[in-house]
């Protein structure tokens, strides 16, 4: 039979009705599209989507699986690499990645194989059996390590860890496990319940959480390092940039952390059955061009804004987004103001935002990033209306764990100085991965970091016993 | 969840909580403050740490019921629970030997100032204290605060207790005595502080102010908190909670505070209409 050119289509919800609920956008495959999909591949021997992967899963061998219909033997594949499937599957840049350089992708007028889709399958059918599969942990342990963080790389490390016989305890700041993937990254794109799930599995393995502990404040790193063998610090980037602009403490600004927040994690977008409210706005100006940008317009527009601008300083062509998250805000009607900048929020009045100050932007010479670097086109200012403004131009470092702990080295950004390897820092004993190493990045790239700090602190403990 | 070992009502919709928190409890300094959750659908809120028992293991929470959350914290009894409580967050108020000290509180304001009387008076100050309210039993916590000041001097608008007037005009007097005053510190509602800066201006004296912007994680993630002290913006939860008084944008801050103003009102009523009768708070 001869392979699609196209992917195997994938039910979506309609653009007019997901604008009006917080329900995941994608449906998924049902299991005899995935093996459809699945069977598109081409099981290549030197398999350049596995090189392609942060986290190097036997993407062909679970493919293959899926293809044969046994999908617990998928889940088993999986398993053996990533503690978070249903998570990867549904945000990692795949575009970028495995179906980057998958091969059938590289023929011409074909497209790659699904495999962000097929790996979400695999893991939506396990939390769907009766007996979701555990993997064994062993009865004697190694040593005892505290993982700093409840984000993607610490549960990578956690899970990583347990499976290989320590006992690990797992201190968050916040009332509940997830970090990005339960405050930032809305339930449209990826629903709670499915992160629930995948911590679960973790925390079932005998990892220990304890929330509502701030590390440096409820307790500090000199106890843990006295408690533990070793540490993880996974605490993310974690402190909202704001551009500083005059009219920045209006009603009516935020920064896109508190925004998907109060949504997210707080459930805003259900007050007053819950209680953290999340404003109806009316009309919506966010700044910014990375997925954080569209995830803020993407829920405003939920809430039941009007109308939605994106305000991007640079063009389409820089944008920092994955594409699927544009088009879905594109279908969504997210309108877009392309090389704009804004320069002030102006007051209505009454102390709310009225609307947004702009300046058109042109690219002049690459900047340090490799970026054409945008500068203000003279004359060219204009008015926005907005009764909500959101601010989604990145983070810096936290400072609130760094701050109690000056031992710590830390490079240039203020981000710890870990090794990229191992992310050994400058304290034995003491390893960092995630966005708190490298500044905003995706979750796959903290899951890569959290495998390779597993495998250091295993040996860093080994060789001190 | 975190357990509550004793519960009062101390003064009309104020009331005085301590809860077992041992591992806040061993950390927690004069000025800082935790951020809880009641229930699982609750928001976070920010409180003062009013005081803490390293050996109880336990810290103590003073709030006014003013809304949903606070007016159903205020339903809570000895051996309840509240499911979230993380802390102590901010940074803790600078306690030394400043010599004589002038301190200010207003309302439950008074709660997050009394641990600071003590640290200073510990401290070797002299404790000059300013207490006022709107009328003599909403004036809490003198004795506490008596027992770590050198004077105690109460105010009320209606003369129902101690001096008639405004805690201002009880600073002025102060003041206007031959002794220094190194620091003053004021903590109490936004008004009250806004006024108590203006009045330290007016008599050359540093203010130090605790400020209790709306607040989302506390721990400097979402900016929720910000604020202008001195043209730059600063966030309450890691920055603060103090300020310098003379450098806060007042009139920018108490805007920010009315931000979910319908809001609350909205849930208030929902609240009123399940729970019925409030006028025990």
């Amino acid at each position: 039979m001869a392979v699609s050119k196209a992917k195997t289509p994938i039910s979506e919800q309609d653009p007019g009705e997901r604008v009006k609920n917080f329900k995941e956008v994608c449906l998924g495959y049902t299991l005899e599209e995935g093996m459809a999909e699945a069977a598109r591949c081409l099981q290549c021997k030197d398999a350049p989507c596995v090189a392609g992967c942060p986290v190097a899963i036997d993407i062909p061998g679970f493919v293959l699986a899926i293809k044969n219909g046994d999908m617990k033997k998928s889940v088993q594949v999986l398993a053996q690499y990533t503690n978070l499937p249903a998570v990867c599957g549904r945000v990692c840049p795949q575009e970028t990645q495995c179906e980057g350089v998958c091969r059938l992708g590289r023929a011409k007028g074909f497209e790659p194989v699904a495999i962000g889709k097929l790996e979400r399958l695999a893991a939506d059918w396990n939390y769907s059996q009766p007996d979701t599969l555990v993997c064994d942990v062993p009865d004697e342990k190694i040593g005892r390590v505290a993982v700093v963080g409840a984000g993607p790389a610490s549960l990578t490390v956690s899970g990583d860890l347990v499976k290989m016989g320590y006992e690990v305890t797992m201190y968050e700041a916040l009332h509940a496990p997830g970090g990005v993937l339960m405050y930032g990254i809305p339930e449209f794109r990826l629903p709670k319940s499915i992160v629930g799930r995948e911590i679960e599995a973790i925390t079932c393995l005998g990892v220990k959480f304890e929330a509502n502990v701030v590390v440096g404040r409820t307790i500090t790193m000199q106890e843990i390092g006295e408690r533990f063998d070793a540490c993880f610090i996974g605490v993310g980037a974690g402190a909202p940039h704001f551009q500083g602009i005059p009219g920045t403490t209006l009603n009516g600004v935020y920064s896109a952390s508190e925004y998907l927040t109060r949504i997210n994690l707080m459930h805003g977008y259900e007050f007053p059955e819950y209680d953290t409210p999340a404003k109806k706005s009316k009309k919506v100006v966010v700044i910014g061009g990375g997925n954080v940008a569209m995830d803020a317009a993407r829920s405003a527009k939920r809430l039941g804004a009007e109308s939605v601008t994106i305000v991007y300083r640079r063009s389409l062509e820089e944008l920092p987004a994955r594409i699927e998250e544009y088009h879905h805000a594109v279908e969504e009607g997210i309108e877009f103001r392309w090389l704009s900048n804004p320069t002030r929020y102006k007051d209505d009045g009454t102390g709310k935002l009225g609307g947004v100050d702009c300046v058109r932007m042109e690219l002049g010479e690459p900047d340090a990033s490799g970026r054409r670097r945008p500068a203000p086109v003279e004359g060219s200012e204009f008015f926005v209306e907005a009764d909500t403004a959101i601010e989604a131009i990145g983070q810096g470092a936290n400072r609130v764990l760094l701050s109690t702990y000056p031992e710590l080295k830390l490079n240039k950004w203020g981000y710890i100085d870990a090794d990229p390897k191992t992310g050994a820092t400058s304290v034995p004993g003491v390893f960092a991965g995630g966005d708190i190493v490298t500044g905003a990045a995706t979750v796959i790239l903290a899951m890569g970091a959290g495998k390779d700090a597993a495998r250091a602190i295993d040996e860093y403990v080994r060789s001190r016993k | 969840m975190f357990k509550i070992v004793s519960a009062e009502r101390i003064a009309p919709k104020e009331y005085d909580l301590w809860v077992e928190a041992p591992m806040i409890a061993s950390r927690a300094r004069p000025g800082q403050f935790v951020v809880l959750r009641a229930n699982e659908r609750g928001e976070r809120v920010p409180l003062t740490i009013a005081d803490f028992d390293e050996g109880r293991g336990a810290i103590r929470i003073i709030f006014q019921a003013v809304g949903k959350t606070t007016a159903m914290m205020a339903s809570l009894k000895t051996g309840d629970s509240i499911l979230d409580i993380s802390g102590p967050l901010g940074s803790p108020s600078e306690i030394e030997n400043f010599g004589t000290v002038m301190m200010v509180g207003g309302g439950v304001g008074i709660a997050a100032l009394y641990p600071i009387i003590r640290g200073l008076k510990r401290a070797g100050n002299k404790v000059v204290t300013i207490l006022g309210g709107r009328t003599s039993e909403l004036v809490i916590m003198k004795e506490e605060c008596a027992a770590f000041s050198d004077e105690l001097i109460v105010t009320t608008d209606d003369g129902s207790e101690g001096m008639k007037g405004l805690v201002t005009d009880a600073m002025k007097m102060v003041a206007g005595r031959e002794e220094p005053i190194a620091r003053c510190w004021a903590i109490g509602p936004s008004i009250m502080m806004k006024f108590c800066a203006l009045a330290a201006g007016e008599l050359g004296l540093p203010i130090w102010v605790s400020m209790n912007p709306i607040m989302v994680d506390g721990t400097g993630m979402c900016g929720c908190c910000r604020l202008n002290v001195d043209g730059h913006i600063k966030f309450g939860c890691v920055d603060g909670p103090e300020f310098d008084g003379h450098k806060v944008d007042w009139d920018d801050f108490m805007n920010r505070m009315r931000q979910y103003k319908e809001e609350e009102k909205i849930s208030m009523d929902r609240y009123a209409a399940e729970a019925g009768d409030l006028s025990w708070l």
